[in-house]
């Protein structure tokens, strides 16, 4: 059967071709496409498009959607995080089941608190991990309303209404978004 | 907790399908010309670009061109986007500004992002420039899955056709996978993530003051608009490190629910795109069906390991994982991704239970065919279909075909081609890696765990599927080169040999229907099932000896 | 072929044991490239062993593990030879009795001159008469003789070859039993069909055909594949501090290579042709023995295949008021100097109406004969003033005119009844008188209805061609019970129809005599030549059927079909069979080390050392236990592709799955 190309000609034309199709899909894909994206989500969504972003006092204190750490006794504490919740370098501890440092980890954990629950001693995935397990939340409550001098039972409502909801029971766990939960208790 | 599992896992199935079927025959209209309700609007577009292209759509060539323009649409693919990571330091939108980046880390970035893998050994918030990121990866996602697609869609003519050298137009298939599918499915969904909560701006990294009064950088960035591709045309490659497990890529379940949809639904579709292009429906719906078996064993192990727990510390095993997401959406999304070639991860496979590793592993090893990549994956169960009816007809006493067409030995060539080459460059380069230092120095666990770090990174690259044992310090120039080499063998030593396949099918004659084997019955299914399972278990056995299944053994026998 | 012994003589395996050895040449062994692999594996670790001897290690283990690879090239080598013998075994008796035999040849200038047959060359023109041996493959081309065919057909009944007509061809070594015959020979020594098939069967002439190739094909990626794994075994053991030996890791890949089918393959597919021979079809080429297996659709000749070829007077049917004896006594007359077959059957059923006996019959004085021309269409005799004829009706219907008799209108009765029942109707006239209607008919071979309705049952269509009108053509179709048929076929027709059936898709057999099927032979995919047809057929056909039994086809589909049957079937037990030697060696390999592992040791065996030496024996000594089904062939009959696939799944996938537990824990603990 015949070559698919005569010469050196052809050739050197389907490279051309090949390039400018190319340029022409990556302005249209990686220009113009995302800056349409941006420039709808801007005008419609704001909130959402620039970072779900929580202002108090005038000043950025934090992301609705990102974790941040808490590890005073007054506080809900978060989830232990490998990047110390760095939000410019998110990441992961990557022990395996059986690591040394894993196990270290948890059981200097156990030795300081009777019960535990799984996040409350393990790192996200993310780093950035924003929620802490409704069991997790219950077993630190007893602690945060002596801290506060609050009765459990207000604590107890402040949880319920800080905690995000799963989709709507086909998919997902609730979680107790630990920021909000602690801005709320810092405002009351 | 079973009983609730069971039942989102049967739902979501359900879901899966009623979303694949439409998209199936929606795709079949589309790479045959015909219309479809979108075509008032794109219609004139499509013809818009070919006139500046300089593209005729009537024209179509033979496979010996047809693969020479893939190939050379792919060369420039990887040099530009090298190029553009050696040089974003001195281009706009680079608001944090990130250098250029290392040579061995752009070079495997261009081949992983060209090769549909993206397999990502950097990064993405501390490397990337936000122009990079835009016209590089999310650029590259599209045109990566397009070619992947056009890949599947010439395959299958290979089917149909009969007596004829033209297997279609590159040009044409690559166009029309991304104008009437890959972009408007885009658009649809990156605002849909807005709308949860996924970010999409221009803006510098914000400095927060966190409550407790420490200062907190957060990373911004164009992300919806990627994030939507790198789903849809399971590339995986995400904006941040995190991959989707960052709230900003993924924040909430419901994101979490589509976006595995959204990184099965094409792949998904593809069979029965098969289907409706081969005229008879029912063989699509056995080729699907023969995934689903398989993602669904698959599924049954991989969470029946991951919920044991982890037994040496008594705790549930949350390391690596978003409690929005908790333990059986972390392995819906791992066991999907691994099996479409995705790639994303919505936790850190390097934290799971061996076992669960294990079949995360495999899923890459077989060759990503469980639904498998955008095309490619269709393509590779097809070639397994190939192998078992070459079985099957030798069985009943028949000259082996398929679909129609006979089986003679230059398919066999090529279908083993396909077959074997992956296997062998991540053996090789597995066995390369752990025993040098400069493989073994990346090691982030020690003992059998550190193996499966080797072993996933390398059957990840061969299968094209980019996501890691992050634990492994890949962005090494071993690990970049080796793992770069890995990643074209897979992708080529599939898309090549496929078609060459495929032209040769084209040109054979059809044989009566009455004579052929029935290929859309359970015998046909339980077969290729067998089929896969063996030949993948017979390849890796020894190697998931020493790795997961010895560091199984070894956790439920700690401490005695 | 005389020999349909068995292959189990004690002559024959001591022949094979001794090709086994010879066998081991590499040059003859990288053409079965996986045995080859071993072979290199055997050499290898033999070679490590003799190393250990020199240096004073202990060198048992390696011993054995060598011993067992050359056994296992050595069975697959047997294997061979075995299928080889049968059929050198036969062509060689066969060669003996025509190396003696002496040709009268006859030179250009009259004379006639003894040479030994084997120095007959194509072209020559031999002379051979009564109890002379036939001595060499050519064409009649004058004379007529009767044939003792059981040389080569094993059948003692005589058959009848003359020039003219679709029985010219004779075949070397068979004996002429009276008769004298001018043959032109057709080949040169060495050449003939018997030698061709030979080379068939002999593994260094012989030529792959596409199917083993395809698997041949998958069998070297297999190997290719475990040669990586098991190499880079070597390099991650090393990460998990283990050392594997090479002879051990020769043996894990001898173990998982597709050896037993690999070993098995060349034997299956020359039992095939065994097979063949032993139902005295000599195929021409490989290819078309499997597409056998593929046929959907069959091209038969009425005539000499369908039907016997020449038509026989059955009835006599007398005019009113004329007697049978007198109709049959004229008709006898006039077809006495009749040299066609139907003239003589004429004279054969007079003969019998008559209750006479052959001797007794003679031309009365003063008959002339009047032979059968195209014009007249008529034939008869002149004895004196009575003046005999007998012929097709318009043409007897002219002779009578001038008598002015009315031509009875019984008697044109009687000719459209035996036309519409597919007869041939010969009216009689003497003088002005018509006698009545002699009716000719062709009579089917026996045993075709029921050969036709196996061929319909598996599957095959069966197509009757034949140059009757369609009238006739249905009734001998309908009789017959082929599915369908051509009436008022030219010679083109049949070349025709194949192509049109190939090129819808359709893999067509074609079964024919003539020099006219030449061309229709030649474009079949399956094209059977009767042994006892012209040159020309038997050269365009690929297989020759010497017993030219027209549904020797179906042999010919289930040994086609049988063949591909055995290699997948095999193929399937040598991969399954991996499953086992995996559970059995890689505990073995680690366990020292990490001796939890020892929880996939599920068969429980000894020690490390004797897993892996029990799993290499096993895949040795399977390959001698499935010679005989090589060469027997997986039973097929005529079952559904459906039950055939469940039922070669079940013994040899699941069979083969489960048996080498088995088998590996036995040895094992016989071993220990």
């Amino acid at each position: 059967m015949c070559l698919p190309l005569q010469g050196k000609e052809n050739f050197m034309k389907e490279i051309i071709k090949s390039i400018k199709i190319y340029l022409i899909f990556t302005v249209l894909l990686g220009l113009v496409y995302p800056l349409i994206i941006a420039a709808i989500a801007q005008i419609t969504m704001p909130y959402q498009a620039n970072g779900s972003l929580i202002i108090k006092d005038g000043r950025v204190i934090g992301s609705e959607l990102i974790g941040q750490k808490f590890d005073k006794p007054e506080y809900f504490n978060s989830r232990p995080s490998a990047v110390n919740y760095n939000a410019a370098g998110s990441g992961a501890s990557n022990y395996g089941p059986m690591n040394e440092k894993l196990i270290e980890q948890v059981n200097s954990y156990k030795k300081n608190n009777k019960k535990i629950t799984a996040d409350m001693v393990m790192a996200s995935a993310s780093g950035l991990d924003p929620h802490i397990s409704i069991e997790n939340a219950m077993l630190q409550l007893p602690r945060v309303a002596r801290q506060r001098n609050l009765p459990e039972s207000k604590v107890k409502e402040l949880v319920n209404e800080n905690t995000d909801p799963d989709f709507v029971g086909i998919w997902g766990k609730a979680g107790v978004n630990v920021l909000k939960l602690n801005l709320t208790l810092d405002s009351l | 907790m079973y009983n609730s599992a069971l039942l989102q896992v049967v739902l979501f199935i359900i879901i899966l399908i009623i979303l694949a079927l439409p998209l199936g025959e929606y795709m079949a209209k589309v790479f045959t010309g015909q219309q479809v309700w979108l075509s008032f609007l794109i219609r004139p577009v499509e013809k818009f670009l070919y006139r500046i292209f300089g593209v005729d759509e009537t024209k179509e060539t033979d496979w010996k061109s047809y693969t020479f323009s893939l190939i050379v649409f792919n060369a420039v693919g990887i040099v530009v986007l090298f190029i553009l990571q050696l040089i974003q330091h001195i281009l706009p939108l680079n608001p944090q500004g990130l250098s250029s980046v290392r040579w061995d880390t752009a070079l495997n970035t261009a081949v992983s992002f060209v090769a549909n893998t993206n397999w990502q050994a950097y990064g993405g918030e501390s490397t990337m420039s936000y122009l990079t990121q835009m016209l590089g990866m999310t650029a590259q996602n599209f045109v990566s899955s397009a070619v992947g697609i056009a890949v599947a869609v010439t395959f299958i003519r290979g089917f149909v056709r009969k007596s004829v050298k033209e297997i279609g137009n590159f040009w044409v298939d690559l166009t029309r996978s991304i104008i009437y599918l890959l972009l408007p499915l885009s658009i649809v969904f990156s605002l849909f993530l807005v709308s949860q909560g996924v970010i999409q701006n221009f803006n510098p990294y914000t400095k927060a003051q966190t409550i407790q009064g420490q200062e907190q950088v957060i990373a911004q960035g164009p992300v919806a608009s990627q994030e939507a591709i790198k789903i849809l045309g399971t590339n995986g490659g995400g904006f941040f490190n995190a991959n989707s497990s960052h709230p900003y890529e993924n924040p909430k379940p419901i994101t979490d629910y589509f976006e595995i949809l959204g990184f099965l639904v094409i792949s998904a579709a593809l069979p029965f795109t098969f289907g409706a292009m081969l005229n008879n429906r029912k063989q699509g719906w056995a080729i699907f069906i023969s995934m689903l078996t398989l993602y669904l064993i698959g599924l049954s192990v991989a969470l029946w390991s991951e919920y044991h727990g982890n037994p040496i510390l008594g705790l549930d095993n949350m390391e690596g994982k978003e409690v929005r997401f908790g333990i059986l959406n972390s392995v819906v999304f791992g066991h999907s991704t691994t099996s479409t070639s995705c790639g994303a991860v919505n936790a850190m496979h390097d934290s799971f239970m061996p076992l669960t590793a294990m079949i995360l592993m495999f899923n890459m090893m077989i060759g990503e065919v469980v639904f498998g990549g955008v095309g490619v994956g269709l393509v590779g169960m097809l070639i397994y279909a190939i192998l078992t009816m070459f079985l099957i007809g030798l069985m009943i006493g028949r000259t082996p075909e398929i679909f129609g067409k006979k089986l003679e030995p230059f398919e066999m060539i090529m279908a083993v081609l396909v077959l074997i080459l992956p296997s062998i460059i991540q053996l090789v380069f597995g066995a390369l890696a752990s025993s040098t230092t400069l493989g073994l120095s990346s090691l982030n666990n020690a003992g059998p765990h550190g193996l499966s770090e080797i072993l996933y990174a390398f059957a990840s690259g061969a299968g094209n599927n980019g996501s890691a044992f992050a634990g492994l310090n890949a962005n090494t120039p071993f690990y970049n080169l080796t793992l770069a080499v890995a990643m074209l063998v897979g992708r080529f030593a599939t898309i090549i040999p496929s078609l060459t396949i495929a032209g040769s099918l084209a040109q054979k004659k059809s044989t009566p229907e009455i004579s052929r084997f029935p290929t859309s019955g359970p015998l046909f299914i339980i077969s290729i099932v067998a089929v896969v399972v063996v030949v993948g278990a017979l390849t890796f056995f020894p190697v998931l000896v020493i790795g997961p299944i010895l560091e199984h053994l070894e956790i439920f026998t700690y401490g005695n | 072929m005389e020999t349909k012994k068995t292959i189990w003589q004690p002559k024959f395996i001591v022949r094979a044991v001794y090709d086994s050895f010879i066998k081991l040449n590499p040059l003859n062994m990288y053409r079965n490239p996986v045995m080859f692999a071993v072979e290199i594996g055997s050499i290898l670790t033999a070679l490590i062993t003799v190393y250990n001897i020199i240096q004073g290690h202990p060198f048992g283990f390696n011993l054995q593990i060598s011993l067992w690879l050359w056994f296992t090239v050595l069975f697959a080598n047997f294997a061979e030879a075995l299928a080889e013998g049968k059929g050198k075994a036969q062509a060689e008796s066969l060669k003996q009795a025509r190396s003696d035999i002496i040709a009268q040849k006859l030179l250009p200038n009259g004379d006639i001159e003894s040479i030994p047959a084997l120095a007959l060359r194509k072209g020559d023109i031999a002379l051979a008469s009564d109890n002379h041996i036939i001595p060499s493959d050519g064409e009649i081309i004058e004379g007529v003789a009767l044939v003792d065919e059981s040389a080569i057909t094993g059948e003692s009944a005589p058959v009848v070859r003359e020039f003219g007509g679709d029985k010219t061809g004779v075949t070397g070594g068979t004996k002429v039993l009276s008769g004298n015959i001018k043959i032109k020979i057709t080949v040169n020594p060495g050449e003939t069909f018997l030698d061709q098939m030979v080379g068939m069967i002999e593994s260094a002439k012989r030529q792959k055909t596409p199917n083993e190739k395809a698997l041949e094909i998958l069998l070297v990626g297999l190997t290719v594949l475990f040669f990586v794994v098991v190499v880079t075994l070597n390099f991650y053991a090393g990460y998990v501090n283990v050392k594997i030996s090479i002879p051990i890791l020769v043996a894990l890949l001898v173990c998982l290579m597709p050896t037993t089918i690999g070993g098995l393959l060349p034997a299956i597919g020359i039992a095939g042709m065994d097979r063949l021979m032993s139902r005295n079809v000599i195929a021409l080429s490989g290819r078309a023995v499997e597409a056998a297996g593929d046929v959907n659709i069959v091209l038969l000749d009425k005539t000499g295949t369908i039907t016997l070829g020449n038509r026989i007077a059955t009835e006599f049917i007398p005019a009113p008021g004329v007697e049978e004896k007198q109709l049959a006594r004229a008709a006898m007359l006039s077809s006495l100097a009749d040299e066609t077959p139907e003239g003589r059957s004429v004279v054969i059923l007079a003969k019998e109406k008559l209750r006479m006996r052959g001797r007794d019959i003679t031309a009365p004085e003063g008959s002339k004969f009047i032979s059968f021309s195209a014009e007249t269409r008529m034939s008869g005799v002149d004895i004196n003033d009575r003046q005999i004829r007998k012929g097709a009706t318009d043409a007897i219907k002219d002779f009578v005119k001038p008598y002015n008799k009315q031509f009875p209108k019984e008697v044109g009765y009687a000719v459209d009844r035996v036309g519409g029942e597919g007869g041939t109707p010969l009216v009689v006239c003497e003088n002005g008188n018509v006698l009545g209607v002699v009716r000719l008919k062709d009579v089917l071979k026996h045993g075709i209805r029921e050969r036709l309705s196996q061929l319909k049952n598996i599957g095959i269509t069966s197509v009757m061609i034949t140059g009757d009108n369609p009238t006739t053509a249905a009734a001998i179709a309908a009789e017959a019970g082929v599915s369908d048929f051509i009436a008022q076929a030219r010679p083109e027709t049949k070349l025709e129809r194949i192509r049109k059936f190939q090129s819808e898709g359709y893999m067509v057999a074609m079964i024919g005599d003539g020099t006219n099927d030449a061309p229709a032979l030649a474009q079949a995919d399956v094209a059977v030549a009767m042994n006892a047809g012209t040159q020309a057929a038997r050269e365009a056909a690929n297989m020759v059927d010497l017993d030219s039994t027209p549904t020797k086809l179906l042999d010919i589909v289930e040994i086609g079909k049988q063949i591909l049957i055995t290699r997948g079937a095999l193929t399937t037990f040598s991969v399954a069979n991996d499953v086992a030697k995996y559970f059995a060696i890689i505990p073995a390999l680690f366990a020292v080390q990490y001796p939890i592992l020892n929880t996939l040791n599920v068969m429980r065996l000894s020690s490390p050392q004797s897993a892996i030496l029990s799993a290499v024996i096993f895949n040795a000594i399977i390959i001698p236990f499935l010679i005989p089904l090589s060469l027997k062939g997986v039973q097929c009959k005529q079952d559904s592709p459906m039950s055939l696939l469940i039922r070669n799944l079940f013994i040899y996938g699941l069979g083969g799955l489960i048996l080498p537990f088995i088998g590996i824990k036995l040895i094992d603990m016989i071993i220990h």
